[in-house]
């Protein structure tokens, strides 16, 4: 487990952060991939560093955005200063193809959650939730 | 117009059953150790909102504080990236 913040040669603090992207599903597969390979850049760009990327596909939405009931989600979680967030979170603005976004920032239980997660030790998780039921 | 949904009786629902109504609430994330509500999971979130869609409160869930103020974050950040509704009508 990484720790929490991580200091590099430049002397920037790097916190871990993790954006949620809803695609407008009316992207081909290769306009997608474009899309999603362009914020990866971005980020590496930046210095900040990719710790892991999920891609849902096209999902069902609870209520319509713009007229849209579908949507592409893809999470990136990433290591990033401070000062990068504005300006990611500008260019999904200026995206017509991003129709809603959000970035948290993960505090220690969310990063040791994602680690579990990934290592697929979820259907654990949940089974002993459904046992609390 | 009548809203059969805003009265839920929390017996049938949450930790007691109606054969125990008398039987301790307790909060579901000290009991089993988990630390983190991750907002992506809907079907998760779907436990602490109402069939309208609506926070439930402590008193009906048992949930501790702490976690219920995590909750409030987690559901509405759901809400926002459309993974729970706004508003709902026959949620469950």
């Amino acid at each position: 487990m990484a720790a929490k913040t991580k200091t590099t040669k430049a002397n920037v603090v790097l916190n871990n952060y993790e954006s949620v992207i809803i695609f407008t599903p009316v992207l081909s597969e290769e306009q997608l991939k474009d899309a999603v390979s362009k914020y990866r850049n971005l980020i590496k760009e930046e210095g900040g560093e990719l710790v892991h990327e999920e891609n849902w596909g096209l999902t069902k939405l609870a209520y319509p955005i713009n007229k849209k009931t579908t949507g592409f989600y893809h999470i990136y979680e990433y290591k990033a200063s401070g000062d990068f967030i504005s300006k990611f979170e500008l260019a999904f603005r200026r995206d017509e193809r991003i129709m809603r976004f959000l970035t948290t920032a993960l505090d220690k239980h969310a990063l040791i959650y994602n680690q579990r997660k990934r290592n697929g030790e979820f259907n654990q998780n949940k089974k002993e939730k459904q046992e609390a039921k | 117009m009548s809203r059969p949904n805003a009265q839920i009786n929390p017996a049938m629902v949450f930790n007691t059953t109606p054969e125990a109504p008398q039987k301790k609430k307790y909060c579901r994330f000290r009991k089993n150790g988990i630390k983190y509500i991750d907002y992506k999971d809907g079907n998760f979130l779907l436990k602490f909102v109402n069939d309208q869609g609506k926070i439930l409160p402590r008193r009906l869930t048992g949930t501790s504080l702490k976690y219920q103020r995590k909750i409030a974050q987690a559901v509405k950040r759901a809400r926002h990236l459309s993974i729970l509704p706004y508003v709902g009508d026959q949620l469950k």
